[in-house]
């Protein structure tokens, strides 16, 4: 079937409108986490940062919601829908990897996958969990396949897809940048205009259901806003990734506070605190993945967080903080 | 049935509505009833407890009521209304197990969650609104315990949260998943007290119940289920030695047959 791409024209060099970045100079860390990496690196680092504080508000709900395994099996069934969109704009004779097609075609296999789970879960008797890990290897693998079956086509311009898998700042776009912060702006806007029904059912869906509020269509908001985040962070942080950004953040906020306003302000801080940092050491060494960078500093924050958090880190534990022990809101 | 029921309610059949009317109701679990057939019209207020051994579909009923969980046959009216047009007036207080304690809320933040529907949808939450939940909270003796994170409080503790959170909606129904369950003395008290009070302001309670023994003494009401509602009425007139024993002790007849004649 993919043989069909043939008739595909080669693939347009990318355009020149906008710079990729780490062209020209080689800052020092430092330099680069203070903006002074130039105006492309400064551009994806905040581009990073918005999605990072996006992810990590985002990610609050899908941990309270236990919706994080889910958002896993949402990234990884991503890739088939890259490889999809990868091969629909090569047939259209446009170059391979034309930004709005992948994202099209991953947003539409990961609701494909989201579907698929839910109609497993609710049709058989089969857990939940079963049914996400045998989507998530299900899509996983085709796209895999996908993807090799792409690399044997003549068209060009697949040598990048791979960044899909574990992002890459290198060669990113000041529009690709921008929209990334776009995109954060509305997820934002959306979060804060839902909290309190977001809170109100993640905390006792049963109370609100019976209390009037449509549970399933705040649940379908927050598996919408996972899937977002996915699909745009999909380019920076890369699908095998991506959950992490929705996890670590919120594990390591609630270590800083006992209440739901404080622990997503936190967690998008830290997400943003993460992504910008990772992305700055990508700057400096293009060559590491950046997804995976994100990810360890990420972690690194979360350790921390552990150590040191007042609302239940082991050190104020340990040190036996009457405050801390009793649990009082931070 | 039904007429003896209602005559043994203390309004005529003829009043207006009942305030919660069960009419053959069947709830399946997999595909066995929880909840077989049936009916029954709650008194116009008061306190009433729902009595049964384990599995007797109590929690399902008032699930059921509320339109938790999906009902296989049967209707349930509030004064003649659907339950969506009568969300307003009712307030639920699920099992405090339903729960995760661990959530990052204070007991406040919980409280204040009663006040939701109020509130609206994407409106946000306003002092006026935390202040109605304090004195709430107050009124179940936590007044101290506002800024807690709620994980922090005893079992019997976190229960008068809940009962809190039901009494800032303010509401004229009051259905409650075994609120008694595991709690301390001091709490047995504050609901007991809670009761009194919305009894005395003219609510009506309907409280899943495990204890026989405190039956008579806390409640006007009972209602015996054993999957098949097996007993209701004044507690005087329907919680009898018989009716206890068919509703724990006699094991339920075939499918299809009637448990109407026990009364």
């Amino acid at each position: 079937m993919p043989m069909a791409c043939r008739w595909g024209p080669p693939a347009v060099p990318p355009t020149t409108c906008c710079e990729p970045m780490n062209v020209a100079a080689e800052p020092s860390l430092l330099a680069i986490l203070l903006l002074q990496g130039g105006y492309n690196t400064v551009v994806v680092m905040l581009g990073a940062a918005a999605l990072g504080a996006a992810a990590g508000a985002v990610g609050v709900f899908a941990m309270l919601r236990r919706r994080a395994l889910v958002a896993d099996a949402l990234a990884h069934a991503t890739l088939p829908g890259v490889a999809l969109g990868f091969l629909a704009a090569v047939a259209l004779g446009l170059p391979g990897r034309s930004l709005p097609f992948l994202l099209a075609g991953a947003a539409a296999t990961a609701l494909l996958a989201a579907l698929s789970i839910h109609l497993i879960a609710s049709r058989t008797r089969l857990p939940e969990d079963t049914a996400v890990a045998s989507v998530l290897a299900t899509f996983f693998a085709a796209g895999i396949v996908l993807l090799s079956v792409i690399q044997t086509l003549r068209t060009g311009g697949q040598a990048g897809l791979d960044v899909y898998l574990l992002g890459a700042t290198a060669g990113m776009l000041r529009g690709e940048a921008i929209t990334l912060a776009c995109f954060a702006v509305a997820i934002a806007a959306i979060l804060a205009l839902l909290f309190k029904e977001l809170v109100l059912v993640a905390f006792d869906a049963e109370f609100a259901a019976a209390h009037g509020f449509p549970v399933r269509v705040i649940d379908l908001a927050v598996v919408a806003l996972v899937l977002a985040v996915v699909v745009i962070g999909l380019r920076l942080v890369g699908l095998v990734l991506i959950v992490a950004l929705l996890v670590i953040p919120p594990s390591a906020a609630r270590f800083w506070s006992n209440r739901a306003a404080s622990v997503t302000l936190i967690s998008a801080v830290i997400g943003a605190a993460s992504a910008y940092g990772g992305a700055a050491i990508s700057a400096v060494a293009p060559d590491l993945p950046t997804g995976a960078v994100i990810v360890l500093v990420a972690f690194a924050i979360f350790a921390v967080s552990v150590a040191i958090g007042p609302a239940r880190g082991l050190l104020p534990r340990a040190f036996g903080s009457r405050r801390a022990a009793a649990g009082e809101a931070a | 049935m039904l007429q003896q029921l209602q005559h043994d309610t203390e309004w005529p059949a003829t009043a207006a509505p009942a305030p919660i009317a069960v009419r053959n109701l069947t709830v399946l679990y997999g595909g066995q009833p929880a909840l077989a057939d049936a009916t029954w019209d709650a008194p116009r207020a008061g306190l009433v407890a729902v009595v049964g051994p384990n599995g007797a579909g109590k929690s399902t009923l008032l699930k059921a009521m509320l339109g938790l969980v999906p009902v296989a046959a049967g209707t349930v009216s509030f004064g003649g209304e659907d339950i969506d047009a009568a969300r307003g007036r009712i307030a639920y207080v699920p099992q405090r197990s339903a729960v995760d304690w661990d959530f990052p809320a204070t007991v406040l933040d919980v409280v204040t969650m009663g006040r939701y529907r109020r509130i609206g949808w994407l409106r946000p939450v306003r002092r006026a609104d935390r202040e109605a939940a304090r004195a709430h909270l107050d009124s179940v003796g936590l007044a101290d315990y506002a800024d807690r994170q709620i994980g922090a409080l005893s079992g019997g503790q976190q229960q008068r949260v809940f009962l809190a959170r039901a009494l800032a909606q303010r509401a004229r129904i009051y259905l409650l998943d075994e609120p008694f369950a595991g709690v301390d003395a001091a709490t047995e008290r504050v609901i007991l007290d809670v009761f009194r009070r919305l009894d005395a302001e003219g609510a009506l309670v309907v409280c899943v119940h495990h204890d026989l023994q405190t039956v008579a003494a806390t409640f006007d009401h009972v209602l015996l289920l054993n999957r098949r509602v097996v007993a209701a009425g004044p507690v005087a007139t329907a919680f009898t030695t018989e009716a206890i024993a068919r509703a724990y002790g006699v094991p339920l007849g075939p499918a299809g047959s009637p448990a109407d004649d026990v009364l």
